[in-house]
């Protein structure tokens, strides 16, 4: 039977297709299967999108009001697998949506889930799911023991998203089952954070902070450097443990993966726990007084100093540009 | 009135040490002294405090761990829960995040808990599904990546972090909530904390005494199965310098090299 057919769990913003979506299409059509995209939302205003990046067709739930994602989503695909409707595989994003789908979804289909998936590849009726372990020293190859549908979330940025030039996904309005007491939360509003320069996932140039800065209020220096850089501030994890900064900063293996052009390391010793997260770094900068340091065995240029004293000096260089 | 919140735990391997895969079976190697995952932490706290504010109520920490480990919960009574379940069994070897959320919900039931805490995912092992797979099993809402959290009579208050920043969730009770890191500030157990910790009631439990099926946990019930474990393709390490009080030069020309300036 080989996998035939791949559902991508699709994420959007005010009808912008999340990137990670798109490359999750794009690593579904590798496969040679048929593919196509589930939305808890509007379908016909992600259809073009969706189907540029090869999927035919998108089950739509339509406007879900103020319920959390997870809930239509996962009800109303549960729905269509125990309706005869049962795709091979079913992808989804390590994302706070793909993480609380892909939750509820495997408890309704009892099976597993894989997850942290950089990587994946078809062989026979099987998937093997790839992993980046210990920091990403090892790689670990996963498989299913039971049938489908295999439940796999991928970390962001794990293929590069590349268009078909298909034409629009096809649109298929679902039904959402009640979800009952399950059913209970609901978002009452919204709120956007301000953000001044380009977001972490996307920013070419990402300065991060560590323990190493000492206290909450150097923290501004890193914010300083990335403005300069016109790039995103980020954080170790301990900082955010610390409650320095909040945890969308964090990059890590319980934060963000960030692949920028350069990535910038100040005060931060590469815990396996942040490496994971910035190692796909095209060029890595690292300021850590400890010269024994892990992080300065990835970084392709490691200045063994205190951030107190460089980061202002280049700072100041940079302003006086 | 009163609250009975109940904190899922995970006692793992000190993160400090390099962890490592037992060649036999790739299960990560959890021999030794275990402690309590610093993300679980922000949990108990934060239970404590809703508790506190609620002018009554328990405390129930729930975790799954070999060999009857009990270090890391110790650690959670010490900082003022008021008892402890442990499923220790060890038919549970190999259980995957399903069959640990199997587990984890069936101890939580025997608990009359009015709200379920937990983190956003252990430290070792990260999957991150384990508490949305809890609420399903047990019928529950969920909100997770709570960075706010707060009672109101029967219906709780959340912010939830966002891609975008954070949404303002209102759910009903009996709910799950995971919380990030950094949440609360968590206090530190005092040396009486410590002392009353030691005769606090640690309930341990096996699978058969939970009443579940042994076939639907572990390594029979897991529905996943490591084939390779490899050494990745490692990344080389370039010019390292001291600083001299220059180094922010080297720095600028590096960035000019690369044409981000």
């Amino acid at each position: 039977m080989a996998i035939s057919k791949i559902w991508v769990f699709a994420e959007a913003d005010n009808g912008k297709v999340a990137t990670v979506t798109l490359e999750l299409l794009t690593a579904a059509r590798a496969t040679g299967a048929t593919v196509e995209a589930f939305i808890a939302g509007d379908g016909a205003a992600v259809a073009a999108e969706l189907g540029a990046f090869g999927a035919s067709k998108v089950y739509a739930t339509g406007d879900v009001g103020g319920a959390l994602t997870s809930i239509p989503a996962a009800s109303a695909m549960a729905a269509l697998v125990s309706g005869g409707n049962v795709p091979d595989a079913i992808l989804l994003s390590q994302s706070y949506e793909g993480r609380d789908t892909a939750g509820r979804l495997s408890v309704k289909l009892d099976k597993t889930v894989l997850t942290n998936a950089v990587g994946f590849a078809v062989e026979g009726d099987n998937l093997v799911v790839e992993h980046a372990v210990f920091g990403g020293a090892k790689t670990l190859k996963a498989t299913f023991t039971a049938g489908g549908p295999f439940l796999v979330m991928v970390r962001p940025k794990s293929f590069v998203a590349e268009s078909s030039g298909g034409g629009a996904a096809g649109v298929e309005v679902v039904a959402v089952p009640d979800a009952g007491a399950t059913g209970g939360a609901t978002i009452t509003s919204r709120h956007a954070e301000e953000r001044t320069g380009p977001s972490l996932d996307e920013a070419a140039v990402v300065v991060s902070g560590g323990r190493g800065l000492g206290e909450a209020a150097k923290y501004q220096m890193i914010e300083d450097l990335a403005k300069l850089l016109k790039g995103a501030p980020g954080a170790s994890r301990a900082i955010v443990d610390a409650g320095w900064v909040p945890y969308s900063y964090q990059v890590g293996q319980t934060g963000k993966t960030v692949k920028p052009a350069v990535y910038i390391a100040a005060g931060i010793s590469g815990a396996t726990q942040h490496m994971v997260g910035m190692k796909g770094a095209k060029t890595i900068i690292a300021i850590n007084k400890d010269k024994e340091a892990p992080i300065f065995g990835i970084a392709d240029l490691g200045i063994v100093g205190d951030v107190h004293k460089v980061l202002p000096k280049l700072i100041a260089a940079l302003q006086a540009r | 009135m009163s609250l009975n919140v109940a904190v899922c735990v995970k006692q793992i391997p000190d993160p400090a040490t390099p962890g490592s895969l037992s060649p036999a079976d790739h299960t990560l190697v959890r021999e030794g002294k275990l402690i309590l995952d610093d993300s679980d932490a922000y949990g108990v706290e934060m239970a404590l405090r809703l508790v506190e504010a609620a002018g009554g109520g328990e405390v129930t920490l729930v975790s799954m761990a070999p060999n009857s480990e009990q270090s890391g919960l110790r650690t959670g009574l010490a900082m003022g829960a008021h008892k402890a379940i442990l499923v220790s069994d060890p038919v549970l070897k190999g259980s995957d995040a399903l069959g640990t959320a199997k587990v984890l919900a069936a101890a939580i039931k025997r608990v009359n808990a009015d709200l379920v805490i937990t983190a956003t995912e252990s430290t070792d092992g990260y999957t991150g599904t384990t508490p949305v797979q809890i609420a399903e099993l047990m019928g529950l809402p969920s909100v997770t990546f709570a960075k706010k959290l707060t009672v109101n009579g029967s219906s709780l208050s959340v912010d939830r972090q966002t891609e975008a920043g954070y949404d303002e969730v209102t759910t009903t009770l009996p709910a799950l909530v995971s919380v990030t890191a950094g949440v609360v500030e968590v206090r530190y157990p005092s040396f009486k904390g410590i002392m009353a910790a030691k005769g606090k009631p640690l309930e341990e439990l096996t699978v058969a005494a939970l009443g579940l099926d042994p076939s639907a946990v572990g390594w029979a019930g897991s529905g996943q199965q490591v084939v390779s474990v490899t050494d990745s393709e490692a990344r080389q390490s370039g010019e390292v310098i001291e600083d001299d009080g220059e180094s922010h030069h080297r720095i600028v020309a590096f960035l000019d090299q690369l044409k981000v300036l």
